[in-house]
């Protein structure tokens, strides 16, 4: 507590002008570059994006003072916390903190944002963070259908889409359920975080009960008719999982897929006799895992950066919004017309935004812009089946979208597949250690 | 093959007229090419280190990784690098993604991200082994391969990679790719990989890798 109000009363200092006078009079700043800082960043959100903008402008150069702001002092990663679910790993695994972002010279300040002007941060904690340029990189939020809400999902009928307690939540559900229960998922519909997730972790989930509860069934009810990597899921679920795709799940499938044409999107949630409302019929279900329609996080709404979206327009060159100066946007927030709402791509985002931040306050045009967006799932992980989405991206000349390169789907079906599905396996978790630390320098 | 060949003849047209921009390869081909319109014109001319930050993800921050399935680049020579990123792009090693990958960078390109991670410091990352492996590895690795992978496959400058101090699991990985014919090899180094297996079998190999991954 007494650390948070020094921060504040620090930058209050800076803010009014102050930076250089508390310098010379030896009152000890965030960082010893934060005396000779020759310009201020204010990062706002510690996930994938924000954490790699702010480490990338830091590394880009050095004399920038960078300040991240983030409300909680441990992030989960959205990207594995399936393994969570189905009991591969446990809670921690998906856990980083801060410390070696500060270690790098950058000041975590860990606080609420409730408003951005245009040239200072404020938070709940009453701290005022002066910048130069504005990062921002909110994540996403839901929207809800009738009966299901953020109490709910924390108690009963959880989304896990943001992972920490939510995650253990569905996890504790699906383990504590009798053989012969039924778990159903609802993912969202498009746009939203993470395209190929809610189908992981059907997968996932069915491995568990094909292992531990044979009697149990799946049945995903979705909004739409076809979705990320259609062909290879359906292909695995039928290799490990008894899936017909001719029915859409059949007798002997644990999964039962129910699209949008036969009356997949859900209505209404009723937590109290654990039933779900779809367009067709009702589904009573022992675990009920619903991941709502999304938009972009609530501060961007707060603060100004939306259109009728739902989402924040940018440009795609500097990720700076088309709506507000200055401030930028990365990650699954902002409308980066041709990449995925992914971690690697809120990486790769933010490390195109950071490059050209340092190059704008450097006096600079930003340079030209390369992005990368890789994606692994689970299958299985007993016999071991990974499948991934991969893309290499440049920037249209016309600014108007991001153009892919090359890349494309992990193939199906040729002879070297069971020993390249285990090595995606593998891939998958070297990528999770990499990504990671270089998002969070730990 | 018709794709990469429409792909590459378009990626040389752009490079020939000494364009700015370039074509990207569409992934889907029209059954009618004829009729297929012009794909849009991108802005090329990506720094080396913001197109290297792309590998980050899977090769770990400046080319070590942390992961062990996937290797470290950093501080490999240039050529090996530049060869190896074509022979991925061009199928003649066979990969699960980064085949997928490399054909998305220019020749120009790749050469500016194999000049990044050459002038970066390769960590080792000094797996355990037992010491009579290491041994029995070091003396395999000096009657097998020493000529090729000088000072325990630490030096960048025999453009032959490095093995010192690389992760084990990949290292087993591309060895099985070598000898299914996955990914291309030399008649020098199958000659002395089928000594090296003949005399001592599987475990003489496995020796061999250990004593690299266990280099500190």
């Amino acid at each position: 507590m007494s650390n948070k109000k020094q921060f504040n009363r620090r930058d209050f200092l800076k803010v009014s002008g102050g930076t250089l006078g508390a310098a010379a009079a030896g009152f000890s700043l965030y960082t010893p570059s934060a005396s000779a800082a020759k310009a201020r960043v204010v990062v706002v959100g510690g996930g994938m994006g924000g954490a790699t903008a702010a480490r990338h402008i830091k590394k880009g150069d050095p004399a920038i003072d960078v300040t991240l702001i983030e409300a909680n002092t441990t992030y989960h990663t959205c990207f594995m916390s399936n393994f969570v679910i189905a009991g591969e790993r446990k809670l921690d695994y998906l856990a980083h903190g801060y410390d070696g972002l500060a270690a790098e010279g950058i000041n975590i300040v860990n606080d609420t944002v409730i408003d951005i002007t245009d040239n200072a941060v404020k938070t709940a904690g009453g701290g005022s963070y002066g910048f130069d340029r504005c990062v921002v990189s909110p994540g996403v939020s839901f929207k809800f259908v009738e009966g299901h809400n953020e109490d709910v999902a924390n108690s009963k009928i959880p989304h896990a889409w943001k992972a920490g307690k939510q995650t253990q939540l569905l996890h504790d559900q699906i383990t504590s359920m009798k053989d012969g229960g039924t778990v159903l998922i609802c993912p969202p519909r498009n746009p939203f975080r993470c395209p190929p997730g809610p189908y992981e972790r059907a997968s996932l989930i069915a491995g568990y009960l094909k292992k531990n509860k044979p009697k149990s069934k799946i049945i995903i009810l979705d909004p739409k008719d076809k979705f990320s990597k259609f062909g290879l899921f359906r292909e695995g679920w039928t290799n490990h999982y008894g899936f017909d795709g001719a029915k859409n799940g059949g007798e002997n499938s644990i999964i039962t897929w129910v699209k949008a044409a036969e009356g997949g999107a859900v209505e209404e949630v009723d937590a109290g006799s654990m039933t779900v409302s779809a367009a067709v019929e009702d589904f009573e279900a022992d675990v009920i895992n619903v991941i709502p329609d999304q938009k972009a996080g609530a501060l961007a709404f707060t603060v100004g950066l939306t259109d009728d979206s739902g989402w924040c327009p940018v440009n795609l060159h500097t990720f700076e919004s088309t709506i507000r100066k200055n401030i930028h946007v990365i990650g699954d927030a902002s409308a980066a017309k041709g990449m995925p709402k992914s971690g690697y791509a809120a990486s790769s985002e933010a490390k195109v935004c950071a490059a050209g931040i340092v190059a704008v306050l450097n006096g600079a045009a930003p340079g030209s812009p390369a992005y990368v967006n890789t994606c692994y799932s689970v299958i299985s992980f007993e016999p071991k089946d990974g499948i991934s989405v991969a893309a290499i991206y440049k920037l249209r000349e016309d600014g108007s979208k991001i153009q892919k390169m090359s890349g494309g789907l992990t193939p199906s079906g040729d002879k070297r597949n069971a020993a390249n599905r285990a090595r995606e396996v593998d891939y998958a978790l070297s990528w999770y250690e990499n990504i990671t630390s270089n998002t969070f320098a730990d | 093959m018709q794709l990469k060949t429409f792909a590459i003849s378009v990626l040389a047209a752009a490079i020939v007229a000494g364009c700015a921009t370039q074509q990207p390869a569409e992934e889907k081909v029209a059954a009618a090419p004829a009729v297929k319109k012009a794909p849009p014109k991108v802005i090329a001319g990506a720094s080396g280190a913001l197109l290297a930050s792309t590998c980050e993800g899977c090769h770990g921050t400046d080319g070590n990784s942390n992961g062990p399935a996937t290797p470290s680049i950093a501080g490999m020579s240039e050529d090996y690098l530049v060869e190896a990123m074509e022979e991925f792009r061009d199928g003649d090693t066979r990969s699960t993604i980064m085949g997928r990958i490399a054909k998305g960078y220019t020749d120009e390109e790749i050469g500016l991200m194999a000049g990044h991670y050459a002038g970066l410091t390769f960590e080792k990352a000094g797996q355990k082994a037992h010491h009579r492996t290491i041994a029995k590895g070091e003396d395999l690795h000096n009657t097998y391969c020493e000529k090729c992978h000088n000072d325990a496959g630490s030096d960048p400058s025999d453009d032959s990679g490095i093995l010192s101090g690389q992760w084990v699991p990949y290292l087993k990985y591309t060895m099985a790719d070598f000898r299914s014919g996955e990914r291309d090899i030399s008649r020098k180094m199958k000659k002395k990989l089928d000594q090296l297996l003949a005399s001592e079998g599987e475990s003489g190999l496995d020796a061999v890798i250990s004593y690299y991954g266990s280099q500190k």
